[in-house]
């Protein structure tokens, strides 16, 4: 017997024939929120500082200048754009002049670049969490992972204010990355630190 | 209900088909086998607790550690006004998926197939790491990087990659400082919780090739020195293994919950990527997902969201690993969901909240334990998997106070577990044991009003032996001393309850 029959066959055998039957799930906990977008895009705020990203507000017609403000605050004045990498997808508007583009170069070469820019699928009022789904606006997961600075570009219309509602728009068959905040660790006495193997600073530019 | 000692079946070989079964819920199905993997200790728990609590460092530091983040943890639990809908979704989800548990994998192996992954299915450790060293063997890599995985713990996995020569690179920061120090991990969340500060910079100190020599113990530091030394190894990894903290049955998805970012690293730039998961830790679907993800980092880190989950279906062109491999391991857990009050063990999603409640484990540590899953919720897991036998302490290392039971997300009734096997074992045995002996002669003697009062008066000598403490000395001669080194015996009084109402009240009711 092969070990896939032989595992199944015990599941079976561990649950008896006449089984009990499948209980019913309860979902009564919140999976809407009905705060106004500007309370949810306030609480965003709140929740990305708190867990040690930087936010840079603006409207709609200022994307490409907030987000040169952002790589300013992240890798300093003075950063080449060569050295910037935008996610294929990124809406001409919002970009820098001058930016490089991600093509599909071996994925390591981008551990060399200082930044990378992309847009976000979903962002999460409660948590202070950005989803990025591998299109091409949001680009491949190693984008937004090699470069030392991360800056992602959030539209109002993408906030939602829980976990339920971001999962509803999100497709499960792409490939997910759910970030809240830098990277970071509590692996030393439990005390949270920012900062290990992803990028050590995120910036988000939130526009509305 | 009843069991008799042959349904505690500890050895290896599995039950011939159509064998004689002898109990109503164990079918004498196999636990994971000795001899290979990590869950049984060498020495029993009170033995081991022992050393352990006589280690001073170590009870500071881990008195430290789980008061901060028992206080983080209920922070961000009072946030959320429906945690308790959560819970109880949580702990029905679970329920749900057991009861189905053969047909959400199977069509999780059509959906990960379908997706250009391959399934793997794995009776116990032993064939689990046969099957992954053949995996890597065929890449000819002869290292791979490793996200932290309790399921790769405990079977034992890098040992077995060893042997075949294949070096593995843990890469989660405890896990690499228990690597580095050639210890072994003593948390579900934290494997070096037991590690302070100057412990971990000493260990960098020694064995990091490049280190920066003027290290400080500033957590920020260690963890730059960490980034430094796996860089160069993430950079030209062609191969990654990594654990699962969920799989959606309808979907195929598979994601990790992480921290630091070493899990991205592993899951994106490799070519090949190895999950092994414990056949246990999946959901019906996606949305199952929203109660999963709000339980799980509030409860394990006390963080509103991990800085970073990953989730992928199968194999994406262009982004991401390109050979993709879903091991499924057994090595146990289907005669813990033969057990029916035992198998909400398996709902467990690792994280680990119950060992920071734990008044045991906050004072003895992971270690004294033996198994990998430390802790209440290793002290019913542990003992379930191997069969209670093979870790008959464990149930005992409890003082069944509930506190792991409050804080759990899924609502594991983890005391009620404990007492459950402790039962079990108590009826394995075969011949008396002295606490059997002494508690069948109580019972005769409470149920004896003359006995009861001879039983009192010779109970008072004792006090010839305390002379003046409140309790009776630890080392009492042996079979009292089976009772008495872990536990209090109060010094009898010098006068019953009894005896005074006769005195005061001459003998009138």
């Amino acid at each position: 017997m092969s070990a896939r029959e032989e595992v199944l066959g015990r599941i079976r055998t561990a649950l008896g024939e006449t089984r009990a039957p499948v209980p019913e799930v309860v979902r009564d906990y919140r999976t809407t929120d009905d705060r106004p977008v500007a309370e949810l895009l306030d609480v965003l705020v709140d929740r990305l500082e708190d867990y040690k990203a930087s936010v840079l507000r603006c409207g709609p017609e200022d994307v490409a200048g907030t987000v040169t403000a952002a790589l300013d605050a992240g890798l300093g004045t003075g950063w080449a754009p060569g050295s910037v990498v935008a996610a294929p997808g990124l809406p001409a508007a919002w970009r820098p002049d001058g930016l490089d583009t991600d093509d599909d170069r071996p994925p390591v070469q981008l551990a060399e670049r200082a930044a990378s820019v992309t847009a976000v699928a979903v962002a999460i009022a409660e948590t202070g969490t950005l989803v990025l789904d591998g299109t091409p606006p949001c680009g491949r997961r190693a984008l937004s992972l090699l470069p030392d600075c991360l800056v992602c570009v959030v539209t109002a219309d993408q906030v939602v204010g829980g976990v339920p509602e971001s999962l509803g728009r999100l497709d499960p068959l792409r490939p997910l990355t759910m970030i809240s905040g830098p990277s970071a660790t509590s692996d030393i006495e439990l005390e949270r630190v920012e900062g290990v193997h992803g990028p050590r600073t995120l910036v988000v530019v939130l526009v509305s | 209900m009843t069991t008799t000692p042959q349904d505690l079946r500890t050895d290896q070989t599995p039950l011939a088909p159509g064998a004689p079964r002898s109990g109503t819920t164990f079918l004498g199905l196999p636990t994971a086998p000795r001899g290979v993997g990590h869950l049984r200790g060498d020495r029993s728990f009170p033995d081991a607790a022992r050393d352990a609590l006589r280690d001073g460092q170590l009870r500071a530091n881990l008195g430290h550690a789980t008061q901060t983040i028992r206080g983080k943890r209920a922070r961000v639990v009072a946030e959320l006004p429906d945690w308790q809908q959560l819970r109880a979704a949580g702990s029905a989800l679970k329920t749900a998926t057991m009861a189905r548990l053969d047909e959400h994998l199977e069509e999780l192996e059509r959906q990960v197939t379908a997706r250009g992954g391959t399934v793997h299915w794995a009776r116990d450790a032993g064939e689990a790491n046969r099957i992954v060293t053949d995996l890597v063997r065929a890449t000819g890599s002869d290292e791979v990087v490793k996200v932290k995985s309790m399921a790769t713990q405990e079977i034992g996995l890098n040992e077995a990659l060893e042997a075949a020569g294949i070096t593995a690179h843990e890469t989660d920061l405890a896990e690499l400082i228990v690597q580095l120090g050639d210890d072994a991990p003593s948390h579900i969340l934290v494997p070096a919780i037991h590690k302070n500060r100057a412990e971990i910079r000493e260990i960098f100190l020694r064995t990091m090739p490049r280190v920066d020599a003027d290290l400080t113990d500033e957590p920020r530091r260690l963890a730059m020195a960490a980034r430094a030394h796996l860089r160069e190894r993430f950079l030209r990894a062609r191969v990654a293994i990594s654990g699962a903290n969920f799989a959606v049955a309808e979907t195929g998805t598979l994601a990790v919950v992480e921290s630091e970012g070493n899990g991205r690293m592993c899951l994106t730039l490799p070519e090949t990527l190895i999950t092994v998961m414990g056949i246990e830790k999946l959901v019906p679907t996606w949305r199952d997902l929203e109660v999963f993800l709000q339980l799980l980092p509030r409860s394990s880190t006390g963080e509103r969201m991990n800085p970073y989950t990953s989730t992928w279906a199968g194999v994406t062109p262009g982004d991401g690993p390109q050979d993709f491999h879903l091991v499924l391991v057994d090595n146990g857990r289907t005669a813990v969901l033969a057990d029916e009050v035992g198998r909400q063990a398996l709902h467990c999603i690792r994280c680990s909240a119950c060992l920071n409640v734990c008044p045991v484990y906050e004072r003895t540590g992971g270690h004294a334990y033996g198994s990998v899953y430390p802790g209440p919720i290793g002290a019913v897991l542990s003992p379930q998997l191997t069969g209670v036998e093979d870790n008959a302490s464990l149930p005992y290392a409890s003082s069944l106070c509930g506190a792991c039971y409050d804080v759990c997300p899924v609502a594991i009734d983890i005391p009620s577990i404990l007492v459950h096997l402790r039962a079990e074992h108590v009826e394995a045995q075969e011949r008396p044991t002295a606490e059997s002996v002494a508690f069948r002669a109580l019972a005769r003697a409470m149920s004896h009003p003359r006995l009861w009062r001879l039983a009192q008066r010779a109970a008072g000598l004792g006090r010839l032996v305390a002379r003046g403490r409140p309790t009776m000395p630890a080392a009492l001669p042996f079979p009292a001393s089976a009772w008495t080194r872990s536990r209090d015996l109060p010094t009898p009084p010098a006068e019953s309850f009894t005896a005074q109402w006769v005195r005061e009240h001459g003998g009138r009711s």
